[in-house]
């Protein structure tokens, strides 16, 4: 798929979350519309998952640790033909399996339920180990917020990777220096990340979370090493695509009102044409 | 006078956890341990020496060790989580939680040394909270055996089993009580001695003891019955009402707080069913003093000459 295509999804991605965040009055927008490129990139270019199999044993596993943005997920799988489009109006309403963060068990195409941070890494990993001792080929994704770094389970699950030398795992960063209340500098300054990752072992390759040539090129096969874990730091803002949402820390989860609404609409319509 | 049990041969049900262990790994290679530095205290060097590349060791990192066999069992493997109950259950609540409880992932949580199996280490290292912490959550059955025979018969059990579980081990040294062959059936008690005048129910450590008060209290004309409740969730809801029923009096022992375990359990069948005068005997809601093992049994109340002083005294508040 072209990166033409790939930016058209991940627009059109953009606005049904848009639109379901402004209807179910809730969500966490501008974490979704950083990671949404990544997610659109994972699912139409690198995984090999299919609806029609959704646990098929040698398909590629994807864990969105940062659970929050479970409508990102939710709007991809649905593009993918895991779940039906229109059930995304269903989003967080009374009886939908489309809660705040993702279940597998409800969820076809969800791997691990999360929510609480710092779980997916540690999930991935042993599902990376699973695929080792299975001798199988399929690769582990699992993407983290930057602030969700400050997690130590994610700690303990860096130094494991390296030590069990899981070339097949592939670690994803969503960078965009902001967490709920404050800049991720003002809080608990983890940056640069890419020098900490590779000081546990990693390898370690930087690229702009927005840009899909960077992010499909970031993603591929023969970036990896057999026996070194990888990661993605992947510099992205959130609220990315809307001009008063980006890189603005107030839009975490704000819901936009009428007439940001029918703004952030247009200026993600005009960057579709 | 000496009774059943009290001079029997005792064994530390881990030799049977991990000889069975070991058996289940020869026979299917999806079989996998892991652990969090503890291959000694989990007694799994036969395992790793046999299928070095199956035993997982993650480092001294509980959170991790519980992520990690979820994602095991997501690529289909049968992963026993085995680490110190007390750090396996305390550090790591949230990852039982969400990513074997709600992810209904197929991974078997081993808590060995469990209660107060590490006597004199003191309450950083007793584990007398994690049927209450474990037990409040769905999906996951909590069983602690009483032997080496109900030992085995849970891991074979819990291998085939399709979801998570909880199985809580000792390392103290208890006597074959259940017969060979024995079985393990998820939410069963088992009947070790009938009686009329009150039940005694017990499990893990506490079932040995169980069986030595009531023989002394047989030989004081008492006719106690003992059910060993591995299974506290699901619980044996069946034999509960029928011994309340029948008995008319039921007093439960445990190497765990009176809050939220065994005892708790119990009485909630039996407070919405036929209620009878009850008495939990464990640990008081305290952190424990330095002692031994089973010193501290002895200490809470749980030797069995005091578990048979309780139950006459339990007697008295049943209703003629």
């Amino acid at each position: 798929m072209s990166p033409e295509t790939l930016r058209a999804i991940a627009n059109r991605i953009r606005r049904r979350d848009l639109q379901a965040v402004f209807e179910a009055g809730a969500g966490h927008i501008g974490g979704e519309f950083s990671v949404i490129d990544i997610l659109t990139a994972l699912y139409f270019h690198t995984l090999s998952v299919s609806p029609d199999n959704p646990l098929d044993p040698a398909r590629d596993r994807l864990v969105l640790s940062k659970g929050h943005t479970a409508l990102a997920l939710y709007i991809v799988l649905a593009e993918k033909g895991f779940i039906p489009m229109e059930e995304i109006s269903t989003f967080l309403q009374h009886g939908s399996r489309l809660n705040g963060h993702p279940n597998r068990v409800k969820v076809p195409g969800v791997e691990t339920n999360t929510g609480p941070l710092g779980h997916g890494l540690p999930v991935a990993l042993g599902m990376a180990k699973a695929a080792r001792l299975n001798g199988e080929s399929w690769r582990t994704f699992v993407i983290t917020g930057d602030g969700e770094m400050q997690e130590g389970s994610n700690w303990e699950a860096i130094m494991a990777a390296a030590q069990f030398g899981l070339g097949n795992l592939t670690l994803i960063i969503d960078h965009n220096r902001l967490q709920q209340g404050a800049r991720l500098a003002d809080t608990n300054a983890l940056a640069p990340l890419a020098p900490k990752l590779e000081a546990f072992g990693w390898d370690v390759e930087e690229i702009d979370g927005h840009d899909m040539e960077q992010i499909c090129a970031a993603l591929s096969a023969d970036r990896c090493r057999a026996d070194t874990p990888r990661c993605i730091v992947a510099h992205t803002n959130k609220g990315h695509g809307v001009s008063f949402m980006s890189d603005n820390v107030a839009w975490h989860h704000k819901v936009p009102n009428a007439e940001q609404y029918k703004q952030a609409m247009a200026e993600l319509e005009a960057a579709a044409s | 006078m000496t009774h059943p049990f009290e001079t029997a041969e005792l064994h530390d049900c881990r030799d049977a956890f991990t000889q069975t262990l070991e058996a289940l790994g020869a026979a299917n290679s999806d079989i996998v341990a892991v652990c969090n530095d503890s291959v000694g205290s989990s007694k799994l060097g036969g395992f790793r020496d046999r299928f070095p590349e199956r035993l997982i060791n993650v480092g001294i990192a509980e959170q991790n060790m519980v992520g990690v066999g979820a994602g095991l069992a997501n690529g289909g493997k049968i992963p026993f989580v085995c680490a110190a109950s007390p750090f396996l259950t305390g550090r790591a609540l949230e990852q039982i939680k969400a990513d074997v409880a709600y992810s209904e992932a197929n991974v078997k949580l081993v808590g060995i040394s469990s209660g107060m199996a590490y006597g004199e280490l003191g309450p950083t290292h007793h584990s007398i909270e994690d049927f209450a912490w474990i037990r409040a959550l769905p999906n996951v059955p909590v069983i602690a055996p009483a032997d080496r025979i109900e030992t085995a018969a849970v891991i074979r059990w819990a291998a085939t089993y399709q979801g998570g579980c909880f199985l809580r081990l000792s390392r103290v040294g208890v006597p074959d009580l259940l017969a060979e062959g024995h079985i393990f059936e998820l939410g069963k008690a088992n009947l070790l001695r009938d009686g009329d005048a009150l039940t005694i129910i017990a499990n893990g450590v506490l079932t040995h003891r169980a069986m030595i008060a009531a023989a002394l209290l047989a030989d004081q004309g008492i006719s106690a019955r003992v059910l060993n409740m591995a299974s506290v969730r699901p619980i044996d809801q069946d034999a509960i009402v029928d011994a309340a029923k029948v008995t008319g009096a039921i007093l439960t022992c445990e190497e765990h707080t009176i809050f939220g375990g065994l005892g708790s359990a119990v009485a909630e069948v039996v407070v919405d069913n036929h209620p009878v005068p009850m008495t939990r005997l464990g640990v008081p809601g305290v952190f424990a003093h330095t002692a031994s093992a089973n010193a501290l049994l002895d200490d809470f109340g749980m030797s069995p000459e005091a578990i048979a002083q309780s139950a006459k005294v339990l007697l008295t508040r049943k209703k003629a």
